[in-house]
């Protein structure tokens, strides 16, 4: 069957039967009066990249750093690996949206810096960070400072961070909007790649309806105030016909559309 | 700071020093601090005299002139320099090397050639406030949005109504975060010039306490000074933060 | 273009001197020595070595009171940039210091610690002080949010927060801090030299003064304002090689 599956999300334990990563159990957050996230469950299956989707003001990078452990949650629980977080640990690590890059400190030892706060070695975490500055693609500007490369190198780098802490979940807080257009479609490409090579599970925050269709296994719309789920979409068919023919493919248009068609009433 | 689930005023712990104060005082430490509430007291007699009034007065007089000399001068230069390049790079490095320059000890140059009156401290005063002003009116003009400028001109607008409807509103801001800090140079270029020339103000003022020892009557100068100094910088800073939205679409 | 520059500074500095001959040659006063005489007085007292001497002992309180702000100063702002609660017991201090003409306290430390050193380093320190903490202080209250985020998301200690990040973060601010410190402490060590006792270059200036030498007290006031000026651009060169990271804009394009 070449359809996406779409379901309420109301409809649980409805999960396939891939094994779950993190899972969100009724989580709220209330900021003094203000209630942004209000009851919210959701399962984030092991090896795929699920993305979380809305208008802006929809909780979802409250809900990323919730997961991160950076914030803490008024009610609920959320479990990696059925163990509960508690606060920031080993097992995830954190794409920024502003890169949150050290300007004081070269591309390597930015690389290495998660691994230096853990206590690895100079020696061995440099060759960690040589080899994903490698991977990213940044090979050569190892001694470069943060100011001396544009915007996507400096995304690069702060990916290379996130991968050299061999964190099992991976968690991008919309890490391509402050780079452009090109840049972006370079990055998304580069992202398919790597869940595919990776066994990571990546949680993505996006406000891009199509970005968000283009690299994701499973898109969670989040509808604001207070936010909950309102709808998770698998989209299927298209996923392995290639990078070069997504863009094309009649399912990725047509979620989309059905996409924007239920979030066009929450854009003022 | 949150105490008790009520978030306290900015400033309020000042009301505990003060009570530190008092209790230093009326211990008799030191025959340097008498009691706060025995210096408010003198505080509230002092300001009825003559005397006070005077100093308050030639002080205030001093410094308004001052000021406004340093404004007056001072923010046109700013602009011209912002605007004329081959201007910027004669007088920047000039205007560089007052602001941080110790000017105190220009201080006896003005009494010799100005005499041990107002007019050296008007000088001293403006001389403290204007390279800021100066200094900002420059950035101010400097940083306008290019597109706001090129608006201007696709709409026709002479020279001078790009300056008085754009160039000036635009740099609005800096300009009056220059004259924030001029204000507060200024009141203490107007102490320094009068505590060296020491013979007119609260300059004079404070000779005499001193040289009597009446402690009570020094601070409670004191306190008018500073409260008079704050109050002004606070003004500005409201007023400063009030037209920052002017400068938005940087 | 770097010819032109200089060439520009070159001509702006002629410009000046050469109105300051002028206006000494009209004269517009008595008291106004030329240019060419306020230099060569200059160079005498650098041949018979008194400005040296001079220096010796203005430099004294300065050098003491600038590297006791700086140590109290700094150490001050990190705690009250970093806990709410100082920050609301301390800060008021500083800021109405800040505002206040402290300059005014300089009677009352002459009357407490008499008219030797210890006045003047007092003077030094009320003049450089809140302006090191203040932005010392500033600087570690707005450490970017996103790289202390970073740094507790990769599980950093509190203590790692600190080093690794709040302190290379503020560190050019709290540098600029020190250089205002130093430039207002300048202002504090002449100050005390003309107010309390004639020491040093104050000397100079007050010596020339009372028997009419003004070339020499031009002299002595032109080399400290050179002086300090030479210094706080040495500070600010050094400020801009070590930071030169962080000046640029790297938070987003």
């Amino acid at each position: 069957m070449a359809m996406s599956q779409t379901k309420p999300a109301t409809a649980k334990g409805a999960a396939p039967a891939a094994d779950i990563a993190v899972s969100v159990r009724n989580v709220s957050k209330n900021y003094d009066d203000v209630q942004a996230l209000k009851d919210l469950s959701l399962d984030f299956p092991r090896g795929e990249l699920t993305s979380l989707l809305g208008p802006s003001g929809c909780g979802k990078t409250t809900l990323l750093k919730i997961i991160a452990g950076l914030l803490p949650q008024s009610a609920g629980q959320i479990e990696v690996d059925g163990k509960t977080v508690t606060g920031p640990g080993p097992d995830r690590a954190f794409v920024f949206q502003d890169f949150a890059l050290l300007p004081w400190a070269n591309v390597l030892r930015n690389v290495a810096f998660g691994l230096e706060l853990r206590g690895v070695a100079k020696s061995e975490r440099e060759a960690i960070a040589e080899k994903y500055i490698r991977e990213v693609g940044l090979a050569g500007f190892e001694k470069s400072f943060p100011h001396q490369l544009s915007g996507g190198m400096r995304q690069r780098v702060g990916l290379a961070r996130a991968l050299s802490v061999d964190a099992q979940v991976l968690l991008l807080d919309e890490p391509f909007s402050a780079v452009d257009e090109q840049t972006r479609r370079k990055f998304q490409e580069d992202l398919l790649a790597l869940v595919a090579n990776e066994q990571k599970t990546f949680i993505f925050v996006t406000h891009s309806i199509e970005e968000a269709v283009y690299v994701s296994d499973q898109i969670a719309i989040l509808l604001p105030r207070p936010s909950r789920v309102s709808e998770i979409i698998r989209p299927s068919s298209f996923r392995n016909k290639g990078v070069d023919n997504i863009r094309r493919d009649p399912e990725y248009l047509d979620i989309v559309d059905q996409i924007w068609a239920s979030l066009r009433s929450y854009v003022e | 700071m949150i105490l008790f689930g009520r978030r306290l005023p900015a400033m309020s712990s000042l009301l505990i020093w003060a009570a530190l104060w008092e209790v230093i005082g009326r211990l008799d430490l030191t025959f340097f601090v008498p009691p706060v509430s025995a210096v408010f007291a003198t505080l509230f007699q002092l300001i009825q005299t003559v005397a006070f009034q005077n100093a308050l007065s030639t002080t205030a007089y001093a410094f308004v002139l001052g000021v406004f000399f340093a404004i007056v001068i001072g923010i046109p230069v700013g602009i011209l320099m912002g605007k004329t390049r081959i201007l910027d790079e004669l007088l920047l490095p000039w205007v560089n090397i007052f602001l941080s320059a110790p000017l105190t000890a220009l201080v006896p140059v003005l009494m010799v050639l100005f005499g041990f009156g107002t007019k050296t401290i008007v000088i001293t005063t403006a001389l403290f406030a204007i390279w800021i002003i100066i200094l900002n009116a420059r950035a101010g003009v400097m940083q306008i949005n290019r597109s706001l400028v090129e608006m201007g001109r696709s709409f026709g607008a002479s020279p001078l109504q790009a300056f008085f409807k754009i160039y000036f509103w635009a740099a609005l801001p800096e300009i009056l975060g220059g004259v924030r800090i001029g204000f507060i140079r200024a009141v203490k270029g107007v102490i320094i010039g009068q505590l060296l020339v020491s013979i007119v103000g609260f300059g004079a003022l404070f000779e005499l306490y001193s040289s009597n020892f009446l402690m009570e009557e020094f601070w409670a100068v004191l306190i008018v000074l500073f409260t008079l100094a704050f109050s002004i910088s606070e003004f500005l800073g409201y007023l400063e933060r009030k037209f920052s939205y002017y400068a938005a679409s940087r | 273009m770097k010819n032109r520059s200089l060439i520009l500074k070159l001509l702006s500095a002629a410009i000046v001197f050469g109105a300051w001959e002028i206006a000494g040659r009209v004269p517009i006063s008595y008291a106004f020595p030329t240019f060419l005489e306020s230099m060569s007085a200059l160079w005498a007292m650098t041949i018979d070595g008194s400005i040296f001497l001079a220096y010796a002992e203005t430099l004294k309180p300065l050098v003491l009171g600038v590297a006791i702000s700086a140590f109290i100063g700094i150490g001050l702002g990190l705690w009250i940039g970093l806990s709410a609660k100082f920050e609301w017991l301390f800060s008021p201090i500083f800021i109405v210091m800040q505002a206040a003409p402290l300059a005014a306290l300089i009677p009352i430390l002459v009357m407490v610690y008499g008219i030797g050193i210890v006045s003047k380093v007092f003077v030094v320190c009320i003049m450089a002080m809140p302006v090191i903490v203040l932005n010392t202080a500033g600087a570690v209250r707005n450490t970017p949010a996103s790289i202390k985020d970073m740094a507790r998301s990769f599980m950093a200690s509190d203590r790692d927060v600190l080093v690794k990040i709040i302190i290379p973060a503020a560190s050019p601010i709290i540098f600029s801090g020190l250089r205002l410190g130093v430039s207002a402490g300048f202002i504090g060590a002449i100050l005390s030299e003309l107010k309390i006792t004639p020491t040093g270059v104050g000397d100079i200036i007050s010596f020339s003064r009372s028997i009419a030498d003004y070339p020499s007290m031009y002299a002595a006031i032109f080399s400290i304002i050179l002086l300090a000026v030479i210094f706080l651009n040495l500070l600010e060169k050094l400020e801009n090689y070590l930071f030169e990271g962080n000046n640029r804009g790297y938070v987003s394009d």
